[in-house]
């Protein structure tokens, strides 16, 4: 029975990695950056829901809304600030080095109006969750509003996507973007709107995030970033199914190798994966190939 | 004299003069001991912003993973000084240490390149961060103690060493290395650093040098010329991951608690390395040596200017990104300055 | 024996094949066109030529030599070096740089001695350096030896990757539509160019182009490629004649 709650445990950390994972790889597949600074969306996010809650010493949601919105607002911000002037640059680590000094950025921030000590977070669920099994088995309130919420957004997004004129424009930025500037697409704006999706995402996660795991600092959101890079690397970048599956592999591989293996090394056996993936199927579980041509 | 050969002298020479003019200031007493402090580590921030310029710069792909090689090069290092503390005599000693460091630098970087330099771009230097923390967590991991029957190791803990009585833990797992001996010093410091410069100098102006180059710019031409692409990435990838470890042995040996923290080898401090090197000019040797130097020392002795420091650099950073290379910012360049230069030109002939 | 021969070569991308039973044989000191419309082929055979494609079936053999699975650099080695459509140039290294990568094949001497510049380092250097200028001169860059290859202008650009594979010392030198984005001036420099290289290295050449009036210009032999497959072959003359090749230009 305990490794029954373990497997829901990782299954609810994976729903985390698959939404932050979702951001990652519409941006990767869309700009073809890695936005290193995704990650740190989430704590800002965090650092957003924790003031608003703070202030407001009451309901969540609003806080949540808040934090959507600006979340929205900075990834917007930060894609055309920082990333947009490097688009068509020689050299493809330029951006990435950008990407990394806006994550330093917004951590030192943080830093500087928070402080280093970390803040305990008051769960945005307030459920507490079913009992089965005669009380062997609970489940808490967040973990199922997490899987639950990673599945209506998986959903939406897929529809998103696939019924919308945006989220047409979108695949056909994501295949060539010389090609869908010439059939009318703005691709600058469909960027922009990719970033937004994968910042309001961010923003959602860190609500999960914080609400599962509640202490907050300004490296809060560093290491999910990080590993949901992971995640969405494993699914296959560019795909959105895929981010789910890695998401989900990859949370329930921490979890299951803190608890049986050693929790010293289960970061190590995380990016273990990361490595064997990227040597035998460098395009992910979904992935699609990519040749440069001579 | 080539200009390239004056522009390398002039570098040894830079380095030379700071030595001579710590040492003055530190002779005549006008050196804080807080300041001397400094002194060693920033020796060893240079060496391993020169080791990232080799691989970011020369080699053109993004590392942010070297405090990984540093932490091989300061663990291996110190576990030998730790082991032969009673049997060897310092100079010896910590002269086997450093080929020690630099050698498992080496062949991890070796190692490890096999898989990530079949990579590109965003995902070479995500699978380098990967490597990094690996490194690091593994480390933390690891117990090893010695006794009068050898070495024991053991992954979980101290007590699954099972040693005599007369054993001694010198891995500690999280708790790392204590004691090792303090051989190194600034003048070490510098030495090790003229040396990588010497190293890494000389391998850009030579034909191995020239084929790393070529990699880097171009590397279908590059294998249309005949130039064997894997070997000249593998070649400066294991030597700037051996010159990382240089840094690590003098790290190793300069501190009395060795631990495999994120403050030191984690993505965070290879991340800061890449600040020097970027500042400093990216493939620009020299500049990361006066970069790391520079804003090493500075926030430390302007504490004010410490609570900021990441906040300034982080701008600096994103700063100089998009000058030095958003394409619409070097037309708009290319466009004013390269009018004023025209019309001076014509005034001047 | 002719220096090139290849028989039946063929291969398909995803069902669609690209090229189809294509024979050549090039015999040393000929200047070679390969001609066709855009998207016949013309690339893929170079890039079968060179390794970066292996051939579903068919054999390339240079010099008596069978080259036909071997990689690029193998190639290389084997005497085969090529310029690029869309140049393709260190641009970071100098011009002089630029050659002496070619040269490095060539030239050797060991890592050691490139990291400690020691032992046959100093003398190897100079030799390198006195092939380069050589080369240089022969292409009229050695004015510009010690600036960055990408602040060449866009002819000499071209002129610099020639001399870069001469300085690999082919056997046989493969140029792809050398005179893509040139204008009639800096397309008549360029022929120029590549009667100079024969001339001065008793080179044997293949070369791409789409545009007719160049190719029959120079070369003494074409072969005209159409989806792939060989149209026609052989004297410029009887080719340009052809009805098929007037079609497949015209029609």
């Amino acid at each position: 029975m305990s490794f029954l709650t373990y497997l829901i445990n990782g299954l609810s950390l994976g729903s985390i990695y698959a939404i932050i994972a979702l951001g990652y790889t519409m941006v990767y597949g869309i700009a073809k950056m890695l936005n290193f600074a995704h990650g740190d969306f989430i704590m800002v996010g965090c650092y957003i829901i924790f003031s608003v809650s703070a202030a407001l010493s009451g309901n969540p949601v609003i806080g949540i809304l808040i934090a959507i919105v600006l979340c929205t607002l900075l990834g917007i911000t930060t894609e055309f600030v920082a990333y947009r002037p490097l688009r068509g640059a020689a050299s493809p680590l330029a951006v990435l080095i950008t990407a990394i000094g806006v994550s330093y950025l917004l951590e030192n921030i943080a830093l500087l109006i928070f402080g280093a000590d970390i803040k305990s977070f008051t769960s945005v669920v307030k459920w507490e969750g079913i009992t089965l099994f005669d009380g062997q088995l609970k489940i808490q309130g967040v973990t199922i509003v997490t899987i639950v919420v990673s599945i209506v957004i998986l959903i939406g997004l897929q529809l998103f996507i696939n019924k919308t004129k945006q989220g047409q424009a979108m695949l056909a930025a994501s295949e060539d973007k010389g090609a869908a500037a010439l059939m009318g697409i703005n691709v600058n704006r469909t960027i922009m709107l990719t970033f937004a999706i994968g910042s309001a995402l961010a923003a959602i996660a860190g609500a999960l995030l914080c609400s599962a795991y509640p202490s907050l600092s300004p490296y809060t959101g560093a290491m999910p970033g990080i590993k949901a890079f992971v995640a969405a690397v494993l699914g296959g970048i560019g795909s959105i199914p895929g981010a789910m599956i890695g998401g989900l592999v990859l949370g329930i591989v921490e979890i299951l190798s803190k608890t049986y293996i050693s929790s010293q090394l289960s970061d190590a056996i995380v990016f273990g994966i990361l490595v064997i993936v990227l040597l035998v199927k460098p395009t992910g579980i979904l992935g699609k190939k990519y040749l440069e041509k001579v | 004299m080539s200009k390239t050969k004056r522009d390398n002298l002039i570098t040894y020479g830079i380095v030379i003069l700071a030595f001579i003019i710590f040492q003055v200031l530190s002779a005549t007493g006008n050196l804080s001991s807080h300041m001397k402090g400094l002194l060693v580590p920033m020796t060893y921030y240079a060496v391993i912003a020169v080791a990232l310029n080799l691989c970011v710069g020369i080699l053109g792909e993004l590392s942010i993973g070297h405090c990984g090689f540093m932490c091989i090069g300061a663990f291996t290092s110190a576990f030998f000084s730790k082991v032969t503390e009673e049997v060897l005599p310092t100079a010896p000693r910590f002269i086997i240490a450093f080929i020690i460091g630099i050698a498992f630098a080496a062949l991890f970087g070796f190692l490890i390149g096999i898989p990530v330099l079949r990579l590109k771009g965003d995902y070479l230097a995500i699978v380098t961060l990967a490597f990094g923390e690996i490194i690091k967590n593994v480390i933390n991991a690891f117990y090893i103690g010695v006794d009068s029957h050898g070495l024991h190791f053991s992954m979980k803990n101290a007590m699954e060493l099972n040693m005599e009585e007369d054993g001694q833990v010198i891995v500690n797992g999280a708790m790392g290395i204590t004691g090792t001996p303090h051989d190194s010093n600034f003048a070490i410091g510098i030495a090790v650093l003229l040396i990588s410069l010497f190293v890494v100098l000389n391998l850009i102006n030579s034909r191995d040098g020239r084929a790393i180059m070529a990699v880097r710019d171009n590397y279908i031409a590059a294998e249309a010329s005949g130039i064997n692409v894997t070997r000249y990435k593998m070649m400066a990838f294991t030597i700037s991951a051996a010159i990382a470890g240089a840094a690590g042995v003098i790290f190793s040996h300069n501190i009395t608690t060795l631990t495999a923290s994120s403050q030191y080898f984690g993505y965070n401090a290879s991340i800061m390395i890449l600040v020097y090197v970027v500042l400093g000019g990216i493939g620009n040797i020299r500049g990361s040596v006066i970069a790391a130097c520079i804003l090493y020392l500075l926030p430390e002795l302007l504490r004010s200017l410490n609570t900021y420091r990441m906040l300034i650099y982080s701008i600096v950073l994103i700063v100089m990104m998009i000058v030095n290379w958003s394409p619409k910012v070097i037309e708009w360049r290319k466009r004013t300055f390269g009018n004023i230069l025209k019309k001076s030109g014509k005034e001047m002939a | 024996m002719a220096l090139l021969e290849v028989n039946n070569l063929s291969i398909s991308f995803g069902g669609l094949r690209a090229v189809g039973d294509f024979n050549l044989k090039i015999e040393k000191g000929e200047l070679y066109g390969l001609i066709g419309p855009n998207g016949a082929g013309k690339t893929t055979v170079f890039n079968l030529l060179t390794g970066v494609y292996k051939p579903d079936e068919g054999i390339i053999k240079l010099d008596g030599q069978d080259i036909t699975r071997k990689n690029t650099i193998e190639i290389n080695h084997a005497g085969i070096a090529r310029t690029f459509q869309n140049i393709r140039l260190f641009k970071q290294l100098s011009v002089i740089d630029n050659v002496k990568v070619g040269l490095s094949e060539r030239i050797k001497y060991s890592l050691f001695e490139s990291i400690f510049h020691i032992g046959s380092y100093r003398a190897k250097e100079k030799e390198m350096e006195e092939e380069a200028l050589r080369l240089l001169k022969v292409f009229d860059l050695d004015g510009e030896k010690d600036i960055l290859a990408s602040n060449l202008p866009y002819g000499k650009q071209r002129k610099l990757e020639i001399a870069r594979a001469m300085a690999t010392n082919p056997k046989l030198l493969l140029l792809d539509e050398p005179a893509a984005g040139m204008n009639p001036n800096e397309t008549k420099e360029l022929m120029d160019t590549i009667a100079l290289v024969r001339r001065e290295f008793d080179m044997t050449i293949l070369l791409i182009e789409h545009d007719m009036k160049l190719v029959s210009g120079i070369c003494e032999k074409l072969t005209v490629l159409n989806f792939g497959r060989v149209l026609c072959q052989g004297e410029t003359k009887e080719v340009l004649a052809d009805p098929e090749v007037i079609k497949a230009y015209l029609g």
